[in-house]
């Protein structure tokens, strides 16, 4: 019986390592650079990981629901790229000599920003319906959109990179109520809708059972073209606004801007425990995928690891997540 | 070379059947007596012993606990060569969970399996497959865009060698599994796509798979589930080969005739544990039920006492855009009856039932409910009509696996549920659940356990429960009781019957003619896409059911 209860114990012990494996490898990382270098457990230094996790996070919300439906989007960091420089141009200042649109008379920043998420939102009602509609896998269908984004985004900026931010704008990255950071009320108001929208109410409902089984939701009534081209529209959304918030934060924005995001943030969720399987995923989960990830980043430059090399890293870590959770669900079976 | 090969076949069958009759008859009741074994198993181990070894394979002890649940408490199967063996019980009895530890798809807990006397643990149903055990799922799995030797010699073609390269001889492969198709007497070019064959030929390639491994063990799970009468005919046949071959085979279904007929002996289980084994002719049904329930079912249908009213839902002449599927289909469904509808396999029965719904296309053809015309394009529209459909297949169009209990029950009705007009009342969901499964008796750890670790009956009951919570007037129930056991069946009777009594319109497809007649107050018969005719429930017999059944045209 001793022995028996043992066995649980060791079995329960090795699922939870497993299971939790990307998370403990990055806590350890995190505690020997820690302990090697005198500066990470600082202040400046978490408040910094905090401000770069709170547009990714928006972000990952966004592509959270894609994966719940057993889509996904990869042209999430495109339509960054995309909205980032969107705003750049509505939200350049008026007395900049190297203006793009140089006719636009000065908009309030709240303007600028209604009119990216408008703009955007037609890209995820693309995306929904090239899914919803022709059936295009979104796996195909998102990659064909990102090169299309990519490719507006090159025709509008001409290819040149956009600075001069009126002040206006850039504070939305700048400022700060008492301590606590614009970008991180943002996206903490976001990750309070996205909860609430997932577990309290229809629309998050039938998200999951779509990603349950998209047949048995359609049998049961809910309308899965309308679901999947809301969710999408959704993510277009909150792609805008990380976009939005990462060229006032970086003070310019180019083509270039949003790269690598989409898989950034599947990574994110995978690691959070969005399942690839589908139908499985909490916003606190991708919350604590988001913070492992920018851990482990800056871990890596901590350690002085060469920029190029965190590329590496962080494919083997969305590889090793992908794995370790279908490994979850293989077992189960 | 086929012809050279069948009087072996046959010869074989001769020789065992002899052997058979001259050891059944003396055996003590129940069959099986534990110490003998253990005693016999020790010198199992050693080599050479195996032909000793009454049992070809022997399951012992067996324990699996899956979270909150004990699946197997002790079970065991004994395996005599050449036998047709029936593995029985009602759903979630543990009979899948027994065969999937034997083949190393679940690690069990505790417990052994001999095989021939000798102790072993199969890593995967290849490994098992490869020492001579195969089993055919309910659920198959074909490979339907490759051929059909292909799909026999998966994951173990035969190869041939060009010096260091492999390759897959397909020569061989072809001819050897033209040999065994000519066993399964499937007449088809083995080089044919899996696709071209009905469901009931796939079934036999998976045999034929089997009997390409010169497999001494066969498993059929509810073989016959989706087979016409004729089909499970050459089925038998097939077995009643095999086994005078001296294979054993564990025949795993929940129809009480067809066990009486093919098996020697019957093994039975319930709740995960080992209830007893007899010889096949010593049974009854009712003993068998009385086993498998342990408790006496004396009626297999409920009294019903609905009374039929007013023509509530009428269709017209309602036609498929598929020129093969149903046609000019017309009846109409009264408030507070049962409609029963039979057919053979094939009939269109569920495309028909799935295309008023909304599922399915349909190019001309009028619904008439409550009095006025009904235009359904998704179900969506049927269901805020108050129409509701459970369907045939409950994995692949029914339960949202990962989901909860409570999502499941919910899904169809959330606009009930909200407050402040939009958000969702989890008090109040949580309240539906608890009443449903009080009033169905819903065996469930919580409303958060996922529905998918549910035994097949209670995952039934939440679907009707899904169902009910929109206070439907019409429901079309599609294969309600598919794969239920007899307990689980009887309380799915009981609440159709109470449903009909409240007033509601039941529709339910059915191709067990002892239901339909048992259940229906009028039964609706299709054959081919057509409507043939309609019988009242008290006049419905076999004879006049298959008659319009069979009315091709």
């Amino acid at each position: 019986m001793e022995t028996k209860a043992k066995k649980m114990d060791a079995k329960a012990v090795k699922n939870f390592l497993s299971n939790n494996a990307i998370i403990l490898l990055v806590i350890v990382l995190a505690l020997a650079v820690g302990l090697k270098t005198d500066n990470f457990f600082t202040i400046k230094n978490v408040r910094n990981l905090i401000i770069n996790m709170s547009p990714r996070f928006i972000i990952a919300c966004g592509v959270s629901g894609c994966l719940i439906t057993k889509g996904t989007d990869l042209s999430a960091g495109r339509q960054v790229g995309l909205a980032a420089c969107l705003s750049a141009m509505l939200l350049q200042s008026v007395d900049y000599s190297a203006r793009v649109l140089t006719g636009l008379p000065d908009i309030p920043v709240v303007a600028g920003l209604v009119i990216v998420l408008l703009i955007m939102a037609c890209f995820g009602a693309i995306n929904g319906c090239i899914i919803a509609f022709l059936k295009v896998p979104p796996f195909i269908a998102t990659l064909g959109t990102q090169t299309i984004v990519y490719g507006i985004c090159s025709v509008i900026t001409n290819n040149q990179p956009l600075g001069g931010f009126k002040s206006s704008y850039s504070k939305v990255a700048t400022g700060s109520i008492a301590v606590i950071p614009y970008l991180v009320i943002f996206a903490a108001l976001v990750g309070v809708y996205m909860w609430f929208l997932y577990n309290k109410t229809r629309h998050g409902k039938y998200m999951y059972a779509i990603g349950g089984n998209e047949n048995a939701a359609q049998v049961a009534g809910v309308n899965v073209s309308a679901t999947l081209i809301r969710i999408y529209i959704l993510a277009s959304v909150l792609y805008a606004f990380g976009g939005f918030l990462l060229g006032a934060k970086a003070g310019g924005a180019s083509t270039a801007t949003g790269f690598g995001y989409e898989l950034e943030a599947i990574a994110a969720c995978t690691v959070g425990g969005v399942s690839a399987n589908g139908g499985v995923g909490t916003i606190p989960g991708v919350l604590v995928g988001v913070l492992v990830f920018e851990t482990l980043k800056i871990c890596l430059q901590f350690l002085g690891v060469d920029p190029a090399y965190t590329y590496i890293a962080q494919g083997l870590v969305i590889v090793l997540a992908v794995a370790l959770d279908l490994r979850k669900y293989l077992a189960k079976k | 070379m086929h012809g050279a090969h069948a009087p072996l076949f046959f010869g074989c069958m001769q020789a065992e059947r002899k052997l058979k009759t001259a050891r059944v008859p003396g055996f003590p009741h129940p069959l099986i007596n534990g110490e003998l074994h253990h005693l016999k198993l020790e010198k199992g181990n050693l080599k050479g012993a195996s032909e000793l070894s009454e049992y070809r394979l022997e399951m012992r002890e067996v324990v699996k606990t899956f979270p909150g649940v004990k699946a197997l408490d002790h079970a065991q199967l004994k395996l005599k060569p050449g036998t047709v063996h029936a593995l029985m019980g009602e759903n979630g009895a543990g009979k899948s969970t027994l065969m999937k530890c034997m083949f190393g798809i679940y690690h069990m807990d505790e417990g052994e399996v001999y095989y021939e006397g000798e102790k072993v643990s199969f890593k995967g149903p290849l490994d098992a497959l490869k020492k001579g055990i195969a089993m055919v799922h309910q659920e198959l799995q074909p490979i339907t865009e490759r051929s059909i030797g292909e799909n026999i010699y998966v994951g173990r073609y035969p190869t041939k060698h060009y010096g260091p390269v492999t390759v897959i001889d397909h020569d061989k492969m072809y001819k050897d599994a033209a040999e065994v198709l000519e066993k399964v007497r499937l007449n088809f070019d083995p080089r044919a796509k899996l696709s071209s064959l009905s469901v009931s030929q796939m079934q036999l390639v998976e045999i034929a798979k089997a009997v390409s491994a010169q497999c001494k063990v066969l498993i059929l799970d509810e073989p016959t589930s989706s087979l016409t009468a004729a089909e499970v005919e050459a089925l038998f046949t097939i077995v009643n080969e095999l086994r005078a071959e001296g294979v054993s085979i564990v025949y795993i279904s929940h129809k009480m005739d067809e066990i009486l007929r093919i098996s020697d002996e019957v093994t039975i289980m319930r709740d995960g544990q080992y209830v007893g084994t007899w010889e096949a002719k010593e049974l009854t049904t009712d003993f068998i039920i009385t086993k498998m329930v342990g408790r006496e079912l004396t009626n297999l249908y409920p009294p019903r006492s609905n009374t039929p009213g007013e023509v509530i839902y009428k269709v017209e002449d309602f036609t498929s855009i598929n020129p093969k599927s149903f046609r000019h289909c017309s009846f109409e469904v009264r408030k507070g009856e049962i409609l029963g509808v039979a057919g053979l396999v094939g009939a269109q029965r569920t495309e028909l039932m799935e295309g008023l719904f909304g599922l399915r296309n349909h190019s001309a053809g009028t619904i008439t409910y409550k009095g006025k015309e009904l235009h359904v394009k998704q179900p969506k529209d049927a269901i805020t009509n108050g129409i509701a459909m459970l369907t045939e297949d409950r994995r692949a169009t029914g339960i949202l696996g990962v989901l909860s209990v409570a999502d499941n029950i919910s899904v169809a009705s959330l606009n009930q549920y909200l407050k402040f007009g939009f958000m969702l009342d989890d008090s109040k969901i949580e309240k539906l659940v608890q009443e449903n499964k009080e009033k169905m008796s819903i065996k469930t750890p919580s409303s958060k356990t996922q529905i998918q670790s549910l035994s097949g009956g209670n995952q039934q009951k939440v679907l009707i429960a899904r169902w009910l919570a929109n206070d439907p007037d019409v429901l079309i129930l599609d294969e309600p009781t598919r794969g239920i056991d007899v307990g689980a069946k009887y309380e799915i009777y009981c609440i159709i019957a109470e449903l009909a009594k409240q007033g509601k319109s039941i529709i339910m497809i059915s191709s067990e003619m002892s239901e339909l007649i048992g259940m229906s107050d009028r039964i609706m018969v299709m054959c081919d896409g057509r409507v043939t005719g309609f019988i009242d429930g008290d006049k419905a017999n076999q004879e006049n059911i298959m008659e319009l059944a069979t009315q091709f045209e």
